[in-house]
Formats: C-alpha cells, sequence, structure tokens
C-alpha cells in the first residue's frame, strides 16, 4: 500500500500551462488543480476533513481531489467556461492526504473551500456542496465528512440559537444542576386526554420537562390541538403544583412550513416556552423556525430523527459532530446528542465531542474525542445538550460525570415505568441528581463513589430505592461503531 | 399545605433533599468560591416561579472570599426575615456566561400556601392561564407569609 508522503511525491502536479490545462478532454482532477499540496488554508477558508475509501487502484490523492473537485466546481471534463471566471480562487483544494490510522484502505483528506462558495447564513447551500454530488461519486467506494473548521467570518453570517442555554436557564429559573425530562410514553396511541395525564404526573413528580417524541405529530389518535391544549392544561397544573416553571416540548413538525408555523403560533397562544421540530423537516425549515422562535421568546428543541442513517458507520455519511456545528449555526436551542451510556449507539468520548461543539466558546482540536480542528465560535450562543434513550437513574453519577450540568437527562421509561408511578419515577430521578449534584459539589468522586451516594439517598426516598431496585443493574454495553481513530501523534493534526 | 411530592416549592438546586446544614451549606459556598462566583443572598414573601427579582440582602459579595463570612449574611438574613424564602446566588461574570451558577433555597416559612391556577376561559376551548400566589392577596409588608 502506497503511503501518503509517497502519494504525494508520486501525484502528478496542477498544469499550470494554460493552453494544455483547458484543452478540450480530460484531465486527472489533481492535473486541474484541486491537489495542492503546498496550500496554506486562509483564515477565511473552510477546512473539511474527509474519510475516504479510493477504489481499488484508484490513487488516493487523485481521490482526494476529485473530493475537492466535486464538492466545488469541477465537472467530469474540461470547461473552456472555467476561463470566463476567477476559476482557480473557486476552486476546492486537497492538501493533504494521510492514510487512517490503523484501517488499510481508508484515508484522512484534508479539503479547503474559499468562503466565497457559500451564501451567507445558508446551511442548505453550504451543505449541497460539502455533501452535495461527492458522496455518490464512482471513485468512491465511500465516503465520510469526519469534522469541519468553520472560519470565524462565515460563522458571524448567522444568528446562531434563538435562545441559547444561559437564557434558557434564566427564563427557566433553574441554574447549576442538569435539568430532568422525560418522552411521554407509549409513543403512539394515547388521546389527548390520557396525554396530558402524563406530563401532568411526570412535571407534578419533579421534572423539568416533559417531550412529545419524534413522530408524535397530529395523527388519527390525537389531533395535535387537542394535545397542545390537554398538555398545557398539564404543564400550568404543575407550575402552581411546584412553584417552578415547566414545560413540555410541543412537536410542531408537519406537513409544510404553514402547517408547522400554525402549530408554532397555537403553542404560543397557550403559553407554552418550548417548541419542537425534527431532524428531518430540514435546514431551511430549521432555519426557518429558528427565526420564528427568536420573534416569539421561545426555546426551540430538536430531536435529531433520522440522524443514525448518515452519522453511524464510519466510513460513508457525516459525523454527527459536523451535524452539531451546522445546527449550532442553523440556530436550534436544545439538541440531541446521545447518552454514551444508553440504549442507543455511542462511544463515550465521542459523545463528549458533540456535547463541547455545543457548548464551547472555544472548541480546541482533541483528538481522542474526534475533533480535528479548533473552532472558534465567535459569542454564538451555546445549545443544551440533551440525553436521551435507554438511562435510568442508576446511572446518575456517570451521567454528571460524563456530561457535567449543562445538559437535559431525559429518562423516558426510566420514569413512567417506575413501579410506584409516574411521579414516583419522577421523584426517584430527581431525588438521584439532587443528592448526585450537592456529592460532586462537596468534592465526592462520584463516579467511584456514586453508587453509595445513591443508595445513601435512597434511604430517606423510597422511590428511588424501588429505581434502583428495579434497573440498578441495567447496563447496555455494546462495542461502538464510531469510535475516534487517531494516533496521538501530529500525522493526523492540521 | 401544596399537594406535590415534596409538600413545599421546589425552586433551586436541593429541595427534594433533606434542609441542608449549615455545615454542608458552607461546602456548597466553598465550591462556588474556588470557581469564582460571586454569592448573593436574596428573600421574598411572594415565590411566584415567575417572581425573577427577590430583594436583595446587600450587593452581591463580589470580593468575599470565604465561606465563613457568606454563610453569616445568610443567617443575618434569616434572623431578619425568618418567615420568608430565602436563597442563595452564586454569579459567575466568565464571558459567554455571564449568569447565575448555583441557586438554592436556604430558609422557608413554616407554612408553604403556594399557588392557585387560575382558569379564564377564552375563544373555542381556548383557556388562559394564570398561576397566582395565595400570600399576594394582602399588601407587600403585611403578608405573613402563610400566617393566618
Amino acid at each position: 500500500m502506497e503511503s501518503g508522503a509517497e502519494a504525494r511525491a508520486n501525484a502528478p502536479t496542477e498544469i499550470k500551462d494554460v493552453k494544455k490545462r483547458y484543452k478540450a478532454g480530460v484531465l486527472k482532477y489533481r492535473q486541474m488543480g484541486y491537489w495542492v499540496p503546498d496550500y496554506v488554508p486562509k483564515p477565511t477558508d473552510t477546512v473539511c476533513l474527509f474519510r475516504i475509501t479510493p477504489q481499488e487502484g484508484v490513487d488516493p490523492v487523485e481521490a482526494a481531489a476529485a473530493v475537492a473537485g466535486e464538492s466545488s466546481t469541477a465537472t467530469w471534463t474540461v470547461v473552456w467556461t472555467d476561463r470566463l471566471s476567477a476559476c482557480d480562487s473557486y476552486r476546492a483544494k486537497a492538501f493533504k492526504v494521510e492514510p487512517v490510522p490503523n484501517t488499510p484502505g481508508q484515508y484522512f483528506a484534508w479539503v479547503a473551500y474559499d468562503i466565497i462558495l457559500f451564501e451567507e447564513g445558508s446551511i442548505a447551500n453550504m451543505t449541497a456542496s460539502l455533501i452535495g454530488n461527492v458522496f455518490s461519486f464512482k471513485p468512491l467506494k465511500a465516503a465520510r465528512l469526519e469534522d469541519i473548521q468553520i472560519p470565524p467570518a462565515y460563522v458571524k453570517t448567522f444568528k446562531g440559537p434563538p435562545t441559547g442555554l444561559i437564557v434558557e436557564r434564566e427564563r427557566l429559573d433553574k441554574f447549576g444542576r442538569p435539568l430532568l425530562g422525560a418522552t411521554t410514553k407509549p409513543k403512539l396511541g394515547l388521546s389527548g386526554r390520557n396525554y396530558g395525564r402524563v406530563i401532568y404526573e411526570g412535571l407534578k413528580g419533579g421534572l423539568d420537562f416533559m417531550k412529545d417524541d419524534e413522530n408524535i405529530n397530529s395523527q388519527p389518535f390525537m389531533h395535535w390541538r387537542d394535545r397542545f391544549l390537554y398538555v398545557m392544561d398539564a404543564v400550568n397544573k404543575a407550575s402552581a403544583a411546584t412553584g417552578e416553571v415547566k414545560g413540555s416540548y410541543l412537536n410542531v413538525t408537519a406537513g409544510t412550513m404553514e402547517d408547522m408555523y400554525e402549530r408554532a403560533e397555537f403553542a404560543k397562544q397557550l403559553g407554552s416556552v418550548i417548541v419542537m421540530i425534527d431532524l428531518v423537516v430540514g435546514w431551511t425549515t430549521i432555519q426557518s423556525m429558528s427565526n420564528w422562535a427568536r420573534r416569539n421568546d421561545m426555546i426551540l428543541h430538536l430531536h435529531r430523527a433520522g440522524h443514525g442513517t448518515y452519522t453511524r458507520q464510519k466510513n460513508h455519511g457525516v459525523s454527527f459532530r459536523v451535524i452539531a456545528k451546522w445546527l449550532r449555526l442553523a440556530g436550534v436551542d436544545h439538541m440531541h446528542t446521545g447518552t454514551a451510556v444508553g440504549k442507543l449507539e455511542g462511544d463515550p468520548l465521542t459523545v463528549q465531542g458533540y456535547y463541547n461543539v455545543c457548548r464551547d466558546s472555544f472548541t480546541k482540536q482533541d483528538l481522542p474525542r474526534g475533533l480535528f480542528f479548533d473552532q472558534d465560535w465567535c459569542d454564538l450562543k451555546k445549545v443544551m445538550p440533551v440525553a436521551s434513550g435507554g438511562i435510568h437513574a442508576g446511572q446518575m453519577h456517570q451521567l454528571i460525570d460524563l456530561f457535567g450540568d449543562d445538559v437535559v437527562l431525559q429518562f423516558g421509561g426510566g420514569t413512567i415505568g417506575h413501579p410506584g408511578g409516574i411521579q414516583a419515577g419522577a421523584v426517584a430521578n430527581r431525588v438521584a441528581l439532587e443528592a448526585m449534584v450537592k456529592a460532586r459539589n462537596e468534592g465526592r468522586d462520584i463516579r467511584t463513589e456514586g453508587p453509595e451516594i445513591l443508595r445513601r439517598a435512597a434511604r430517606f426516598c423510597s422511590p428511588l430505592q424501588q429505581a434502583l431496585d428495579t434497573w440498578g443493574e441495567i447496563s447496555f454495553n455494546y462495542t461502538p461503531t464510531d469510535a475516534s481513530d487517531y494516533v496521538a501523534t501530529p500525522a493526523v493534526a492540521h | 399545605m401544596m399537594t406535590n411530592p415534596t409538600g413545599r416549592i421546589t425552586q433551586g438546586q436541593f429541595s427534594f433533599l433533606p434542609d441542608l446544614t449549615d455545615a454542608e451549606i458552607t461546602a456548597q459556598i466553598e465550591y462556588g468560591l474556588k470557581r469564582g462566583y460571586a454569592w448573593s443572598v436574596e428573600y421574598t414573601d411572594d415565590p411566584h416561579p415567575r417572581n425573577t427579582y427577590w430583594e436583595m440582602f446587600g450587593m452581591p459579595m463580589f470580593d468575599l472570599k470565604d465561606a465563613a463570612g457568606v454563610l453569616l449574611e445568610m443567617n443575618n438574613c434569616r434572623k431578619t426575615f425568618p418567615e420568608h424564602y430565602i436563597r442563595l446566588m452564586a454569579f459567575d461574570s466568565t464571558r459567554n456566561i455571564e449568569s447565575i451558577a448555583m441557586s438554592f433555597i436556604v430558609n422557608r416559612p413554616a407554612r408553604e400556601p403556594g399557588f392557585a391556577l387560575e382558569r379564564q376561559e377564552s375563544h373555542g376551548r381556548n383557556i388562559r392561564y394564570t398561576v397566582r400566589s395565595y400570600v399576594t392577596d394582602a399588601p407587600e409588608g403585611e403578608r405573613g407569609n402563610g400566617k393566618a
């Protein structure tokens, strides 16, 4: 196998003679100016790191140049019309190729893009280039966008989260601890009235939020208006019963933008503090709903429904860390980022990388967490990450140790499935949470002492004891498919 | 008497735990001081969930780095307002945070009457909700906080 260094040495370079360069016919991408090994990215360039798997016999440098070409200006043949434009600056430039450590056949390729290529404030436009045609390109068996560095000049064309986690906390009057939530179960089939019962019990019992599931929209068993009306009665009743601000993510996802705006307006009219959308609505809808949320003082929750189809497999697709960066720019206040310890896919370090992308003011390169680039967020508001899926009170120490305070911990089954009822389930989670935060602040090592801290708290809280008896031993230990591939040397560092 | 599982207002970081002792409060204050927060003592007779501005018992103690001093201020407030809600709040001035980092209740009235939920029936099935503190029927300064 050819190493990155040999590949670079053997690569034919850009043809500088314009008569040869623009002669009709087919050239190698690397001869057309898409491979520039001495290129130093400008401070206004976007830099992408692709993981590529070239077809047998395809040179990795040519494959990298092809990725640069197909994600910017190239077509399969030379076109004279290039010469009508400042085409050199429009070409994306692959400037480095390295073999992926311990993974034969795969290469990391670094590609730089000039800022003129992307419309200001449009994730749809950026993604149409970066993940548009290129992922179907025949000379590649597979390609994955591993990470992206977005220049401050482009970051500043986005307004980002409409609320941000700091202002969210101020509005909710909840500080210094993770927020607690639960997704209403069963996902499908409850009438509006039955559904509201679950909301009321969970919130009165001690949760901060309840949540519609991603596929609850407006089906025959529960019309959306019915759901919103009953849910808001439950939210307000629970708020009066506890003296706390409470919320329930009303999912306004629908078939058209007009329907989504109508649902969001109704949620606002009923006094909800938060509405919810699904990732499957697409980038343009996400940015439109973000504008709407900003105009209407609304927290915007995003469920990442569908992401696993392209984020999970390491050889092909888009890493969730890239999706998370785009979502922060597009402007959501909450996003699901995984649990690491629950039922859904996630290597703990890789998942922590997603959390950092949501919450950092400046994300530093951190290869074990899959973060290949520094990223300056330019004071863009922070997103509240949401941990949801197969977690329970017995894991509280692990969750707080992994993710800290700025996270919504969502215990759906772990609340509603409690043997003592939904309120008891909520109490168990809230007591476990408060006991763990208190112990951590007192200087206890919760990673090792966590189970003991929970057992002691359960002595004054029988619902917590019941929760530990029911789920204390449940864990989901499967090998993650998406751990970071790196070697701790400058080799893969940009 | 409030009917939620704790029987009391559940605002703040630790309302579901047994009341913190002064030693336990000191440990929390020290945690905040180590992280560079400034502590503040606030009190109110109206703990409505959207009553943001409780009265300040003095200004935030920006230059006080000694937990005992913060505890002393808190206990002065308890002596002055034994039947009020009192909370400790920690402010973090770090850029991009610049907000409250910790908040928990350290004093409550003996009886917590809680809140009424008023439903104003509006057009169609719409309802306008108002959460009303039972104590605010009396004027400020004459509320007695739950004592009839």
